[in-house]
């Protein structure tokens, strides 16, 4: 279903994505995991074309992006839901309108249809009540789910999910990934999600890749990826510092403070949690 | 040493001309798209009440006073050389062939131009404009011409209220105020005043309103993340539009009469 091939991108001198390759089939839910500003965003983008890859090839559904016409790109991106981190909602618009809009601007369904699909949609997501409200009058995880609702509402092959939990409290959070899980069970979707949320995630994916130094360094499922006796999956998994397996030119970048959340975090192996074990 | 500043002179020169290649393209595409359907008339008109219909107050206030000082001040020196019955030409034709048309587009650019650069600039960091693309929508479409056509609608119209204002203005300052006759200030207005004083103005005010709508929403297009960098594509954008629309100023009137 998605197919990327040596994908490399430079910003300047500096090389961000070395050479992704993974595959990706039908119906799998696949998290992206990895240091912040290591490139998943970006791999993301590259993913719908919204920037294009200075070397590397990506196909979906059989597609090559690099290679299709405005049309084809266009079809493409119609089959692609994508959650963007901060909501990205029309704040101008309701949230009725925000779901609706897709349907209105690339369908030619009438308006009585429009509503049944946007109720549909806001039902999935329990926002039904908030039909009538702006973006503004949001909760984090309220707009998160608003998102997901525009999202599906063209009925995508394909979602991508840009850390949708960033600044969400941890019980939304996990409200936000179950409802994430439960819809890609119901609806059988190819997903993508890139998340910081360990060992949340690894509850409703099926496999997880780390993108490290610009390449996919591990690409499993959770329960093999967790036993990986690769130094860089295991303290990440853990959430011990990463900076020992960091080259040298990316340790000063790091953010200050870190080692005091991740000597926390490191408590406890994540993959303990997993599967319907108690996070308590 | 030496090499070096050429080297950073040279990359200068080719990131300018880069920019002003980018620019261009983005005028290209817009009036591209304004020529093909399917044009959003909704969102026309909406902006038509946003850049016209809401700076029609603040254009109103800016003609009258406009009008008024030019007769305060025009008055005294037409009397020294006997030619008061001039003031209703001068006061008319200065606002219909430069002021009106000139003033109008900074305040538009004041008004609105700074608020499209900040809505633009906005979408683009909170990634409303990425969301547009990933549903098909081409950006430039929904977000930059409907303000294009209705600065177009809106430029001309408004510049037209400020004339009129302008000239009833320098009516009370010169007829009720200074003492002069109502019927030679307007009688001389129109033995002096011909269609193409008019009709120049409002092609002035055409090619502003294309300015104005270019300059704002390609800075707030193009602008960094973050609330600084929209602040400062809101302050570039009036910066370079106003610059803009005095440069083509002298142009276009060398041009047009």
């Amino acid at each position: 279903m998605i197919r990327v091939e040596g994908v490399c991108k430079s910003f300047g001198s500096q090389a961000v994505l070395r050479g992704v390759s993974f595959d990706i089939q039908p119906g799998e839910f696949t998290a992206l995991i990895g240091l912040s500003g290591c490139g998943k965003s970006l791999l993301l983008k590259h993913l719908v074309g919204l920037l294009k890859p200075d070397r590397g090839r990506i196909w979906i559904g059989g597609q090559d992006i690099g290679q299709a016409s405005g049309r084809q790109l266009e079809f493409l991106r119609s089959r692609i839901g994508f959650v963007f981190q901060g909501g990205a909602l029309f704040d101008s618009m309701t949230v009725y309108d925000n779901v609706a809009f897709p349907l209105r601007e690339k369908t030619r369904l009438r308006e009585a249809d429009v509503r049944r699909k946007v109720e549909e949609e806001l039902e999935l997501v329990g926002l039904h009540d908030a039909a009538g409200k702006f973006p503004a009058q949001l909760s984090g995880g309220m707009l998160k789910r608003v998102a997901l609702a525009r999202a599906l509402v063209r009925d995508p092959e394909i979602v991508l999910f840009d850390e949708p939990t960033t600044g969400l409290d941890p019980v939304v959070s996990r409200a936000v990934l179950e409802l994430f899980g439960s819809v890609h069970e119901r609806l059988k979707l190819t997903g993508i999600l890139v998340s910081h949320e360990i060992p949340r995630i690894f509850e409703i994916v099926q496999r997880v890749a780390m993108l490290h130094e610009g390449r996919i360094i591990a690409m499993d499922p959770p329960e093999r990826f967790c036993a990986l006796p690769n130094p860089v999956v295991q303290q990440f998994v853990n959430g011990s510092r990463v900076e020992q397996c960091v080259s040298p030119a990316r340790a000063p970048n790091r953010m200050p403070g870190r080692r005091e959340r991740t000597a926390l975090l490191s408590t406890a192996n994540p993959c303990h949690l997993m599967r319907g074990a108690s996070l308590t | 040493m030496k090499p070096n500043c050429i080297t950073a002179m040279g990359a200068g020169a080719t990131a300018g001309i880069g920019r002003l290649g980018t620019t261009g393209l983005f005028l290209a595409h817009t009036l591209f798209c304004c020529l093909t359907p399917p044009v959003k008339g909704t969102r026309v008109l909406k902006q038509i009440w946003f850049i016209g219909w809401k700076s029609m107050l603040v254009i109103a206030l800016t003609g009258t006073f406009t009008g008024m000082v030019l007769a305060l001040q025009s008055f005294p020196t037409l009397r020294r050389v006997g030619s008061e019955a001039l003031l209703g030409p001068l006061v008319a034709l200065s606002l219909t062939r430069e002021l009106g048309p000139v003033l109008t587009a900074l305040m538009v650019t004041g008004r609105a131009g700074s608020a499209i650069a900040a809505e633009i600039g906005i979408m683009r960091t909170t990634e409303q404009i990425d969301a547009l693309e990933l549903m098909g929508l081409n950006p430039l479409r929904y977000v930059v011409v409907p303000n294009l056509l209705a600065a177009l609608v809106a430029l001309p119209l408004l510049t037209a209220v400020f004339d009129v204002v302008g000239t009833w203005g320098g009516y009370l300052v010169g007829v009720r105020l200074l003492g002069l006759d109502g019927g030679t200030y307007f009688g001389e207005i129109s033995n002096h005043a011909e269609m193409k004083d008019i009709l120049g103005g409002i092609y002035k005010a055409l090619t502003f309103g294309l300015i104005i709508v270019w300059v704002c929403c390609y800075k707030g297009y193009h602008s960094r993340f973050g609330a600084e960098g929209v602040s400062a594509a809101t302050t570039q954008a009036v910066v370079n539009s106003s610059v803009l629309i005095l440069v083509w100023d002298y142009f276009v009137t060398s041009v047009v009469f």
